[in-house]
């Protein structure tokens, strides 16, 4: 699996050949707070880049997530619908949001490594 | 515009809290555990609420005063023994709510406890109406610390002895480091609890102790998903200018005595009675885990909007989304079949009896003889 990459919209993505596996960062979550409602895109559509792909909401408020790369939805995980106390307690693990089959790989490259999300998470947050 | 502070505010920064301008206050909308857990917390035990920047007024008079302050409010105040609380409303001519509060008589007069963003513009209508001998004063000088939930009840008596002997909507006097404080059995959660009104200097102190003995602090965050799920409106969303209590569901406030009599609004109030409302404030219920918020439309079956949401969360003990709006009179009751539109698609939800969450207030330990 390819090192892990990171969209300005605090989502995360990791690359296995074809298919990658988005979600959201512990930064989104810990701004977020508890979240207690997710919506993802329905299996076999098509998301485009930078684009609206589901929702997260907290006791306050309602989150737009967006994917950071376009492709065909190959798969949900139905448990972080069920209980989406799951995203707060390990949102860059098994809360992952969705795969995709991705359709430009060259998308990937303008994604931020880890350490540079992780200073932009620090300086945004600011 | 200057956000101000209360005095506990170096106390919640100290317990990690984040905050959030509410009011021209900066307080605190949730600690480090986060707003389900501070939830649960005021459900299962005990926390403590910082609502100092509530306003707290105090008028001095004796008998005409009480005359005078019922040509304001429609409460029965003449039946209100010493230390008795009722909710009440200041109303415009129209029916219309400018704030609702809650009124105590104490031996030299009143208490009222106003919402932070009305209380200058609350005491402006109070002192035009009033005549201007008696006099009036927004205490700056005091906070205003709820402390909430089961074992508040035990946390409080250790603290101070005898509040437990309290009733449900009375106060007393009590004392603290040899200061006078002023303690009501009431609350803004749907449990059993208190509010203490407290000078500035020792509440820091008060605070602690509750700590110290097991209470914790919680937040703005989750004082609205407990209160949401009692059912009780919050100003400025579920009941404002635009709203009557009547239509706001609330007529059990208005004492029934009062309703020939003459008050503010009396007389839209008094037709409302009789003649009854067109939109009612009302609980909602998702079918599904989608959450409606403020502002969102509700539908009837044939695709007509029948109403609006004026507060919508995630009830952690329900677990579940929760909401309450107003509706058409037509649609008003329960198990009624509606849709809300929720980032513009319709969801299904049903009308429902407020509250959400079943009230758990104690009457005190002193049995009700009098």
């Amino acid at each position: 699996m390819s090192e892990v990459k990171f969209s300005k919209e605090h989502e995360w993505v990791t690359v296995a050949e074809d298919i990658a596996t988005i979600g959201i960062t512990k930064h989104a979550t810990d701004q977020l707070g508890d979240i207690v409602f997710a919506e993802l895109p329905d299996k076999g559509s098509n998301v485009e880049k930078d684009k609206t792909a589901g929702v997260v909401e907290s006791t306050k408020a309602a989150s737009d997530v967006y994917t950071p790369i376009s492709g065909e939805v190959v798969d949900i995980n139905q448990s972080i619908v069920d209980d989406p106390s799951k995203i707060n307690s390990d949102p860059e693990g098994s809360a992952w949001f969705f795969k995709l089959k991705i359709k430009d790989k060259s998308e990937i490259d303008t994604l931020m490594n880890r350490e540079e999300y992780e200073k932009f998470a620090k300086e945004s947050s600011n | 515009m200057n956000v101000k502070k209360t005095t506990l505010f170096n106390l919640h920064k100290k317990h990690g809290a984040k905050f959030v301008n509410f009011a021209g206050y900066e307080m605190p909308i949730q600690y480090k555990d986060g707003i389900i857990a501070e939830h649960n917390m005021t459900r299962k035990k005990s926390g403590i609420f910082d609502v100092s920047h509530m306003g707290q007024l105090f008028i001095k008079g004796k008998d005409d005063l009480t005359e005078n302050l019922q040509k304001i409010l429609p409460t029965d105040l003449k039946k209100l023994s010493i230390n008795q609380s009722k909710y009440s409303f200041l109303m415009k001519e129209n029916g219309g709510i400018y704030d609702d509060l809650i009124i105590t008589k104490i031996e030299d007069g009143y208490m009222i406890i106003l919402n932070a963003a009305c209380k200058e513009n609350d005491l402006s209508i109070i002192k035009s109406k009033l005549d201007s001998k008696f006099e009036l004063i927004l205490r700056d000088d005091l906070s205003l610390v709820a402390i909430q939930g089961p074992e508040s009840k035990d946390i409080l008596e250790k603290i101070i002895q005898g509040v437990k002997k309290i009733k449900f909507m009375n106060g007393n006097k009590f004392n603290f480091e040899s200061e006078d404080i002023y303690i009501t059995r009431s609350g803004y959660t749907g449990e059993d609890g208190f509010e203490i009104s407290i000078k500035n200097n020792s509440v820091n102190k008060l605070v602690e102790k509750m700590i110290e003995f097991g209470s914790n602090l919680i937040g703005l965050g989750a004082r609205d998903t407990l209160r949401l799920e009692a059912g009780l409106c919050l100003y400025g969303h579920d009941i404002n200018e635009e709203t009557s209590p009547i239509e706001a569901n609330l007529k059990w406030a208005i004492s029934k005595n009062r309703i020939n009599e003459e008050f503010t609004g009396a007389k839209e109030i008094k037709r409302q009675f009789n003649e009854g409302v067109k939109k009612l404030r009302v609980g909602i219920k998702p079918d599904s885990r989608v959450i409606a918020r403020e502002s969102t439309k509700i539908f009837d079956e044939k695709n007509n909007q029948i109403g609006k949401i004026t507060s919508g969360t995630f009830g952690p003990s329900v677990n579940g989304p929760i909401a309450m709006g107003y509706v058409s009179n037509l649609f008003s009751k329960s198990n009624t079949k509606v849709f809300l539109e929720v980032r513009g698609k319709k969801i299904s939800a049903s009308i429902c009896d407020l509250p959400f969450y079943k009230k758990n207030y104690v009457k005190g330990e002193i049995d009700v003889r009098s």
